[in-house]
């Protein structure tokens, strides 16, 4: 227990601990100048210490320090009810709930194109150097077309957003998916050939089993650009609610504090969509060892 | 392969049907008067479908060669383009005898993308397969977009595309030195610069690394683009403020892969350079820094697209009267679609150049690496 | 017992020696070597005495387990001793190795795959601070002498393993090492490609005479090659008996069909037997 705390917990934390004490100091730095012009000085004479409490408390910093991030985020949550629109908790539901949505979409269609690609000779050949291709261009660059192609058929709300997560999940996915199919070696293909199995045998015993841990580490970075994606699309819209419309909305008015409360509030969310897909994987390929 | 189970075959046969109900509608609609064979000589329809049952016929040949496929291909190329001209302009409604026409064109090209596909000779066989398959991609949407009379607004046809990357080509150059040249290139470098040149100073520092991993790595599943209105507050609507953006996109794949790699040294190697008595400069330089560079190249190529969405994301939030992001968003605002499309087709472009690059780089450092080495065998 | 003179000595070194006055290059003096392991402390090495003289080749047999390759890592400086103590050439093996006393030859060749073939053998001799022109030519020569001439220019993976392993031989020689460490190094080849290496280790130390410590788990090998065979046996790793071979320096593969080899063989195989209860 020791060892393992000295091994792996001590060095976080310290690294940690001195981001922090970075950041306070950046704070500090960034903050002085507006807060000597804004707070100090029409106060009167002052010293270091009213400096530092100044940079620490402004309305609208150039930098907030951790503290105020964390109570902004804290009072968000607790001091209005869950459908406030001031509620963070509120936004990062309807981002999640996008994200997610996109991404079972994603995660399904790869699979199945993944699927009829290891089956068929001419989609490999002609389809699979496409979608390795698509990997190398920024393809959220199409989320304001998709948007408002969408729009203009009439649909609008979270599916558009839906949408937008769905393709960038599906090209990673699917990706992973054939590379995992065709991970059996041809010793275990010809053995399952001498047992004389069907092709939906194979499949189910030995082509879907040893893709899962190319899988996985797919539906990581899927997620993850789903998540970006969403909150992308959260952007032109003129979303009301959603944690790129906060974003945007904080960049328009100037409000610091608003824009890193959404920002934390979307890492947090990326890591626990993220440990989502982790503890989905240790379900099913967790037993699996075991057993 | 039996003849029988040849590919295609039946998709080919199955052509021969909407070609040949088109060829009898031109001539019922000719009514068969003795004059008329002339005539319809010239109509563009009966030529297409006589072509096509000609194609369908080269197809029946099923022999595994690209000289026999080649025919078929070209075949498929002339009617194509003769029906993307036989298509009814302005108001008037296609006949029935058209969409026939294009149900048998779509089962012609399948056969001959699916006939490529057999193909294991020449070597460039399998890219080219792709290509052709592409064009065909492009082909449809320019015929169905046209045919249906979709509105510009909506989807622009790949000729209007074109035709934007021309005509627009001075704003279009602007963006790309906006973009490309300003934001991508020194955010991109400078991130993966610094993620590399700390991988490596903090690689005798095992507790650094065990205490930075961890943070780094985790970054990888937050969505970094959002810093992009601070960025925007701190360094200005122009370009310094999508390089920041850039910087911390790139700078943890970097830092990641670094001490992953700096750590894949095996430990024989290992050992070996002990055994020398080597400085750790010396191990670093005759072993560590070799071994870590496929996984150096491996974050590069990971990098060159999130630098280039990461720059035209930032875009999105802010920017001055240039650059890829700005285009697209501003241009999709005023329903300028084919303009939309050409930035988005020339980032498409700088990506794909971008890894292309890299893995002609990379071919060239990590000649040595069993991935590498299979590709060139 | 002397060296007999062979037309083969191209070093130029003293061609006779005699193990018993010879100076001593390794002295383990009740060396032990014990690892925490989850339950139990293991003895990996337990109380081991041995001298290995210079010009000796020193083969430690025995099964997986018995601590001989932990003994050689031990020499060679790889491993820490938990008690007792190590000398090699009167000091200790962190000075030896400072001083570059060791060449070490793994069981696989850990090439490193982008240099060639020359830059490889090239490695231990630029790290040690030689001129390019002097490294590049000892390399050469190093390679000739074990058969490799013309395959400098080759990358280590497009030779098969067997002239691997002649690479990493000549690049555990160039350096003129005091010591060669050998650790299984012929353990993944196949026994033609093995026979025909052991006869050139063979020739290449009649011819050079360094102190070679050998690890294998074959009997043939160790009998073949070595002047002298530690037979060592696990739980703990210890040694269970020190044979001196009677066998003639110069030696051929034929050797092996002789009487006197039989029973050198089967003297190793009664003690590894016998560590065994």
């Amino acid at each position: 227990m020791t060892a393992k705390f000295r091994q792996h917990f001590l060095p976080v934390a310290t690294v940690l601990a001195a981001a922090l004490v970075l950041w306070y100091l950046l704070a500090i730095w960034l903050n002085a100048a507006g807060a000597i012009e804004r707070v100090l000085t029409p106060r009167g004479p002052w010293g270091w210490q009213d400096l530092v409490g100044a940079t620490f408390s402004m309305q609208r910093p150039v930098l907030p320090a951790p503290h105020q991030i964390a109570l902004d985020l804290w009072s968000s949550i607790v001091d209005y009810p869950i459908d406030s629109p001031r509620n963070l908790l509120l936004h990062a539901g309807v981002t999640a709930g996008a994200t997610l949505t996109g991404f079972l979409m994603g995660v399904v269609l790869g699979s199945l194109l993944a699927i009829c690609i290891v089956h068929s000779r001419t989609l490999d050949r002609a389809l699979m150097p496409w979608i390795v291709a698509s990997q190398s261009v920024p393809v959220l660059a199409i989320a304001p077309i998709v948007l408002i192609i969408l729009g203009s058929l009439g649909i609008t709300g979270m599916l558009p957003k839906a949408t937008i997560a769905m393709y960038l999940c599906f090209f990673p996915v699917t990706v992973a998916m054939v590379q995992g199919l065709r991970a059996p070696q041809r010793l275990e293909m010809e053995l399952v050939h001498t047992w004389s199995a069907s092709r939906i045998q194979t499949f189910f015993m030995l082509r879907l089993p040893s893709s899962l841990p190319f899988l996985f580490p797919a539906l990581r970075v899927a997620i993850a650009a789903g998540l970006a994606g969403t909150i992308v699309a959260e952007l032109p819209t003129g979303a009301q609610a959603g944690l790129g419309a906060r974003l945007l909305t904080g960049s328009y008015y100037g409000n610091t504090l608003q824009i890193w409360s959404a920002l934390i509030m979307a890492s947090l969310l990326g890591v626990a969509l993220t440990a989502l897909v982790s503890l989905l994987e240790y379900g099913l390929t967790g037993r699996r060892k075991q057993a | 392969m039996s003849r029988s189970t040849m590919p295609g075959a039946v998709g080919a046969l199955l052509a021969i049907i909407p070609a040949g109900l088109a060829l009898s509608q031109v001539f019922s609609l000719s009514g068969f008067d003795p004059v008329v064979p002339l005539h319809a000589l010239h109509s563009p329809a009966l030529r297409i479908a006589a072509l096509q049952i000609v194609c369908v016929l080269l197809a029946a040949q099923a022999v595994r060669s690209l000289v026999c496929t080649l025919p078929l291909l070209v075949g498929s190329v002339i009617t194509g383009a003769l029906l993307l001209f036989a298509v009814p302009a302005g108001e008037s409604e296609p006949a029935a005898a058209f969409w026939l026409l294009v149900l048998a064109q779509a089962l012609l090209v399948r056969t001959s993308v699916q006939r490529l596909a057999m193909l294991d000779s020449p070597r460039w066989i399998a890219s080219f397969t792709a290509v052709i398959f592409g064009l065909w991609a492009l082909y449809f949407w320019q015929l169905l977009v046209t045919a249906f009379a979709v509105p510009r607004v909506l989807m622009p046809a790949p000729a209007d595309i074109v035709m934007a990357l021309f005509t627009q080509a001075d704003k279009l150059g602007g963006d790309f030195v906006q973009t490309v040249l300003k934001s991508v290139l020194s955010g991109y470098l400078l991130g993966s610069g610094l993620g590399i040149a700390l991988g490596i100073a903090i690689e005798r520092s095992p507790f650094l690394q065990r205490g930075l991993l961890p943070i780094a790595s985790l970054t990888s599943t937050i969505p970094l683009v959002g810093v992009a209105p601070i960025a925007v507050m701190w360094f200005g609507f122009d370009w310094p403020s999508k390089v920041a953006v850039v910087v911390l996109m790139t700078f943890f794949p970097a830092l990641v892969s670094t001490l992953a790699g700096l750590g894949a040294a095996g430990k024989l190697e290992r050992e070996l350079m002990h055994s020398y008595a080597a400085s750790p400069r010396q191990q670093l330089l005759a072993l560590r820094l070799p071994a870590a560079m496929p996984f150096i190249f491996g974050a590069l190529k990971v990098n060159a697209s999130l630098a280039l969405i990461g720059a035209i994301v930032a875009e999105f939030f802010g920017s001055p009267t240039a650059g890829l992001g700005f285009r697209i968003s501003t241009e999709a605002s005023r329903m300028q679609m084919p303009l939309v499309w050409a930035a988005i087709v020339l980032s498409a472009i700088v990506g794909s150049v971008l890894y292309a690059l890299l893995v002609r780089l990379e071919r060239r450092v990590n000649f040595w690496h069993p991935s590498v080495r299979a590709l060139q065998s | 017992m002397n060296a007999p003179q062979t037309a083969g000595f191209s070093s130029g070194k003293a061609p006779v020696f005699d193990p018993a006055s010879a100076r001593p290059a390794v002295v383990a003096r009740r060396a032990s070597v014990i690892y925490q392991a989850a339950d139990q402390p293991v003895h990996a090495l337990s109380e081991v005495d041995l001298t290995i003289r210079q010009g000796e080749f020193v083969s430690l047999i025995g099964p997986s387990g018995c601590g001989k390759t932990t003994l050689l890592r031990v020499i060679a400086d790889l491993e820490p001793i938990s008690s007792g103590e190590v000398l090699v050439n009167e000091m200790s093996p962190s000075e030896a190795r400072e001083r570059r006393a060791y060449g070490y030859v793994f069981q696989a060749p850990a090439l490193f795959p982008w240099r060639t073939v020359l830059a490889n053998v090239m490695l231990p001799l630029q790290i040690m601070g030689r001129e390019l022109s002097q490294c590049e030519a000892i390399a050469r020569e190093q390679l000739a002498r074990v058969g490799l001439a013309g395959f400098e220019k080759k990358y280590p993976w497009q030779l098969s393993g067997g002239m691997q392993q002649r690479v990493s031989i000549a690049r555990a020689l160039g350096f003129e090492p005091k010591i060669l460490m050998m650790d299984e190094p012929f353990g993944a080849l196949d026994e033609i490609t093995r026979d025909k290496l052991n006869e050139q280790l063979q020739q290449l130390w009649l011819r050079e005479q360094r102190t070679v410590v050998f690890v294998t788990h074959s009997i043939a090998e160790a009998v073949y090659l070595s002047t002298r065979i530690v037979v060592m046996s696990p739980r703990p790793g210890r040694i269970v008996k020190v044979i001196d071979s009677p066998l003639p320096f110069e030696r051929d593969l034929s050797m092996r069909d002789t009487p006197e080899f039989a029973r050198l063989a089967q003297e190793v195989r009664e003690a590894l037997a016998e560590g065994h209860h």
